[in-house]
């Protein structure tokens, strides 16, 4: 009789056990969410247009922006002031180690859309509006000779932007291990 | 044991790693000194005032003995047109063992280290799975967690040294931005698997909760392989200049990639092509084109003792120390030069042998009081051996700085100083 109901209680807790582990394995806390609530969250704009916002701008309109907001570290015409500031010029196939900028380096103009975005004006990064980060993207594509001053750039045009170094880049992402 | 008995093993003065197992490190040091007695030495024998009087009772957040304080790391003055920017070296020169103190694991913050309250931080899932997810702090902590040794190695690691000059460094002015942590955390794969990956997902881009938003794109195989969200750090929730309350682990990768502040995963066909990969992390070839997404961080190995700017107050036998890693694997061996790489003796390994994560070796040199280069390579359980900085700089230029993973010579000359120099 002990015996037998110290089996049991064995049986029990071996099953209680694998009940636990087995609800363990299969923990599933997420709250599920819409794209929709993100909108405003997520920031992430990819080179074949995805996730951009509605709206647009031209550079004429982003000088305003450009001189309030960033002109203070990136120079008046994007020469610069101390650290990674430069914004403008370059060569990469110029004498002696090329001067990499958004304009002579960057392989897509989505990225100086996603990064002014999501990280400048440094002071105060997220400050902007979606518009003025088109308009501002257009002036400082416009300062590397890229687009005109009244190019529109939207959700549309602004991933069909060839950069000059677009074919200078090398996948390595394959290599996941040497 | 005499110095006369020890076998020579590599020139200039190694001496077989066996004594060095053998003799304890009770062994090592200066063993031509041991001819004057501790009385006549000076040393005083007085029961100290520390052994007489209560010292203080236990605190609730431990602090580290005044005589250590000058283990810090180094960081650049503040820069007010790139606000929080910058990055913290780790004291290698000073450290032991393999795992790194939270306190001095190495920083490189793109604006600032953010003041999170984890109560107000999510961790979002979306873009091209079945079921967008957002999950509290709280939430995580209730799942099933690993825990994994691993280094982390910022891309820009000892990047300096390809340019030449850098005489003064030391290991942590040329090398500081290296680490090793346990990291306890999710398996990515597990929160991926409650959204449902849908099978056009290629990469993930991950996205902190910094002023910089500092995003990173992941491929799906190594996002589903053994990357984390990593929670703790040594056993304690992560620092907040390493992600608090969490961050993305990517084991053996560049350091950029393992976001911290982690705050979004979003599932996407292409990489996102972030600046910090673009930009920034990218390596231009000498024929200017430029690789990107160079993820793992080479087989690497550096000398912390004797290394630059210490000196060596007299001929005899030192134990040479240092610390090898490799992104692609563990450490199988590392051997040690003090003939600028004309000879090599295996030195031995003081402890774990482990997958991504630092080792420790270790091995005895018998300094003669004359010139030497020191130097270390390693190599790795997939076979791949630390190279030489000229074949670096033969392969791929000087234009780029970053994913250097060359051998340090450390010069010593006859007045026992300790130099950074080039062979
Ligand atoms: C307080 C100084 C400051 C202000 C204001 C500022 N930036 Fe920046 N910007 C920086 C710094 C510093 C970096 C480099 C950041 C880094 O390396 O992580 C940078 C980087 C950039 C880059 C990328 C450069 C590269 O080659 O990687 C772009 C593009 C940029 N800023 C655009 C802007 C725009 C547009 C504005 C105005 C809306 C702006 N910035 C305002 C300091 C500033």
């Amino acid at each position: 009789m002990y015996k037998k109901s110290a089996l049991s209680i064995f049986a029990v807790l071996v099953a209680l056990c694998s009940l636990v582990v087995n609800s363990q394995e299969r923990v599933r806390l997420g709250t599920p969410i819409s794209e929709s609530d993100l909108e405003g969250f997520d920031l992430v704009a990819e080179p074949d247009g995805t996730g951009f916002p509605s709206g647009g701008g031209t550079a004429r309109q982003g000088k305003a922006v450009y001189d309030i907001n960033c002109a203070v570290c990136h120079g008046a015409n994007g020469e610069g002031t101390s650290g990674n500031t430069i914004i403008v010029g370059g060569d990469m196939q110029s004498e002696g180690p090329p001067l990499r900028t958004v304009g002579s380096y960057w392989p897509y103009a989505s990225t100086v859309f996603d990064f002014i975005r999501r990280a400048m004006p440094a002071t105060a990064p997220k400050s902007l509006t979606n518009e003025q980060a088109y308009q501002v993207t257009a002036y400082v594509l416009f300062m590397n000779g890229i687009v005109g001053e009244d190019t529109e750039l939207n959700a549309n045009t602004l991933p069909n932007i060839e950069m000059p170094n677009a074919d200078g880049f090398i996948d390595r992402s394959h290599i996941l291990s040497n | 044991m005499t110095k006369d008995k020890l076998e020579k093993v590599a020139g200039n003065g190694l001496i077989s790693r066996r004594h060095l197992l053998g003799m304890g490190a009770a062994g090592i040091g200066v063993a031509a000194s041991n001819s004057v007695l501790g009385a006549d030495a000076g040393i005083n024998f007085e029961i100290p005032s520390w052994s007489r009087t209560p010292g203080p009772g236990a605190s609730a957040y431990g602090g580290r003995s005044r005589y250590t304080e000058h283990l810090q790391r180094t960081h650049g003055a503040p820069n007010p047109t790139y606000p929080g920017g910058g990055s913290s070296r780790s004291p290698l020169q000073h450290l032991q063992g393999t795992i790194t103190p939270n306190s001095l694991h190495f920083e490189r913050h793109h604006a600032g280290v953010p003041d999170i309250d984890p109560a107000r931080h999510n961790l979002v899932i979306n873009g091209l799975v079945r079921q967008p997810l957002v999950f509290s702090y709280e939430d995580l902590l209730k799942y099933q967690m690993v825990s994994r040794i691993h280094f982390l190695e910022c891309a820009g690691n000892s990047g300096a040294l390809l340019r030449g000059g850098n005489e003064n460094g030391t290991a942590q002015s040329l090398h500081g931005l290296v680490s090793c942590a346990e990291w306890t955390g999710i398996p990515l794969s597990t929160l991926l698997d409650e959204a449902g990956v849908l099978p056009e997902a290629r990469w993930i881009a991950a996205v902190g909760a910094d002023a910089a938003s500092m995003g990173r794109s992941v491929p799906i195989e190594k996002a589903l392989d053994d990357v984390m969200v990593a929670l703790y750090q040594n056993g304690e929730p992560v620092m907040p200049g390493q992600g608090y309350p969490m961050r993305l682990f990517c084991p053996g990768w560049e350091g950029n990639i393992s976001v911290k502040w982690l705050t979004q995963i979003k599932l996407t066909r292409e990489a996102t092509h972030f600046r910090d990969e673009t930009s920034k992390y990218t390596d231009t070839q000498p024929n200017r084109s430029s690789y990107k997404f160079t993820f793992p961080m080479g087989t690497k190995s550096l000398i912390t003792s004797p290394s630059g700017q210490m000196s060596l107050d007299r001929p005899g036998i030192y134990q040479v120390t240092g610390i090898a890693w490799s992104g692609s694997g563990s450490i199988r061996g590392v051997e040690v030069s003090a003939d600028g790489g004309r000879t090599w003796a295996d030195a031995a390994i003081q402890g774990h042998q482990l997958n991504k994560a630092l080792a420790r070796f270790t091995i005895p040199w018998e300094w003669n009081g004359g010139n030497a280069v020191l130097q270390s390579r390693a190599t790795d359980s997939q076979g791949n051996v630390q190279p030489t900085r000229d074949a670096i700089i033969a392969e791929r230029g000087t234009i780029s700085f970053y994913h250097n993973h060359c051998i340090q010579s450390w010069g010593v000359g006859n007045n026992g100083e300790v130099t950074n120099i080039y062979v």
